[in-house]
């Protein structure tokens, strides 16, 4: 079973993977974002090219900007973007 | 008073900014960001990330309020594909002094370009696609209010 967690792709992520969410499974929570995209990169592919370098990408937690060394914690939703551009 | 607004349609920058007048004080200041010509670029496509940029924006005109003797802040930033010329982002603050007004609506649009979750696309005249890069002088001028 495992707890799901939600994650949303934006920007050329979400173009190159050709998806903008999936849900994953995990043990406990007691994962980091950098646990998540190692298991999103073992896919291989795409996933592998664009989830190999955390330094490209950009993470939010619930919303709230995240590292690779964060805790997924009880979090429902892991954001995985570009820098952002806006303004 | 804190007033956000995202989504596709234009704003009036004239009615936005009674708005924030008439909240008091008597020094507004304003920017209004728009799609540039360089003479190549045909449209801009703007997509964010709906559930954290209103939360995300909230936060950067409460720290503005927080750090500077404020009566209003208003944010506004548009999404989905502009022309050459269009009207992008929009921000006014309201305060009694123009020292207040000018730095918080600087502060305001610093910190909206490295932490505010939008991305731009650019279509090219000659039909190119492309993603916008973040840019190192843009992170530079948001570090610098941390000081």
């Amino acid at each position: 079973m495992g707890r799901p967690l939600n994650i949303v792709y934006f920007a050329w992520v979400r173009e190159r993977l050709g998806i903008d969410q999936e849900q994953i499974s995990l043990a406990d929570g007691g994962e980091t974002i950098a646990d998540v995209l190692a298991l999103l990169a073992g896919r291989g592919d795409a996933y592998a090219d664009i989830f190999a370098d955390s330094a490209k990408l950009r993470f939010a937690l619930d919303q709230d900007y995240g590292l690779p060394a964060s805790l997924i914690g009880a979090a429902r939703e892991l954001a995985i973007f570009p820098p952002v551009t806006g303004g | 008073m804190i007033r956000i607004k995202v989504g596709p349609e234009d704003f009036d920058i004239g009615a936005e900014t009674l708005i924030v007048a008439g909240q008091g004080g008597g020094a507004i200041a304003s920017f209004v960001g728009q799609v540039r010509d360089d003479g190549h670029l045909e449209t801009l496509e703007l997509e964010h990330y709906p559930a954290m940029t209103h939360k995300a924006l909230h936060e950067i005109a409460e720290t503005a309020l927080s750090d500077w003797p404020l009566h209003a802040v208003t944010i506004v930033h548009r999404v989905g594909k502009l022309p050459v010329g269009a009207n992008i982002v929009l921000v006014v603050t309201g305060s009694d002094h123009r020292k207040a007004a000018m730095e918080s609506c600087s502060f305001i649009m610093d910190r909206l370009k490295t932490v505010a979750p939008f991305w731009k696309k650019e279509t090219r005249t000659d039909g190119a696609v492309q993603w916008i890069e973040e840019r190192a002088s843009d992170i530079e001028a948001s570090e610098k209010w941390n000081k």
